[in-house]
């Protein structure tokens, strides 16, 4: 999937993957896409939670080797 | 879509209880609430440039994990807060855990707004200039005026 802005979030828990989402995606304009890579188990529910709660859209969530990638298309 | 609120009140001043604070404001603030943290009493320490005096004690702590069980009287020793502090230091660490000092980082990024009781720096005797400066001093009356329009409000 094309994207605009990666952030790396691997090794950091919470509230991190979340917070620092959030300030990636402060200077992206509406519909652009950024794609965060955690190792946060946690992130799963918590990025859903964001996208869910902000408005912005969770395009896509996956795990391959054991860490999870997410598309996040800003509002 | 009205901004949502959340206010905390923040009580204590140990390792421990400093982090749900700081995570819960800047998780807050990420998605978009406007938030406060009144700290008052023990909570004031959260507020000081320098955190490295924030402990943890296993002392009165049953439930603190501990890597060996180890009786009170060995918990009572010269040395062990700061032996338990370095090591709950080093194990938030490891697992990606921030420290207290960039979560507050982050909250003020965020504009969380830092209230300290104005009551117990005085009842403390707090030199205000050990304090960040990015707080305002004020009373219960004044903290009501925001968590009252709250949807979260919280005591730690």
């Amino acid at each position: 999937m094309n994207f605009d802005k990666e952030l790396n979030a691997r090794g950091l828990s919470c509230p991190l993957p979340i917070v620092k989402t959030k300030k990636a995606l402060a200077d992206m304009t509406t519909g652009q896409v950024l794609k965060v890579i955690s190792t946060d188990v946690g992130s799963v529910k918590d990025m859903q939670a964001f996208a869910d709660q902000t408005g912005n859209t969770l395009v896509s969530t996956a795990e391959e080797n054991g860490e999870f990638i997410f598309f996040m298309k800003k509002k | 879509m009205t901004t949502k609120k959340m206010a905390i009140i923040a009580t204590k001043g140990t390792l421990d209880m400093a982090y749900p604070p700081f995570i819960l404001a800047s998780t807050a603030a990420a998605l978009g609430y406007d938030v406060q943290i009144f700290f008052t009493f023990y909570g004031l320490q959260l507020l000081r440039k320098d955190l490295s005096d924030v402990m943890i004690s296993p002392l009165a702590n049953p439930a603190m994990p501990m890597p060996v069980p180890m009786p009170v009287m060995v918990q009572m020793l010269p040395g062990m807060e700061s032996m338990a502090t370095m090591m709950m230091k080093q194990k938030l660490k490891k697992h990606g855990v921030a420290s207290l000092e960039e979560l507050r980082d982050l909250c003020l990024e965020a504009d969380v707004k830092f209230i300290a009781c104005q009551m117990t720096v005085d009842l403390f005797e707090f030199d205000k200039s050990e304090f960040i400066e990015n707080v305002e001093y004020g009373g219960a009356a004044m903290f009501f005026g925001f968590a009252g329009e709250t949807d979260i409000c919280l005591f730690v």
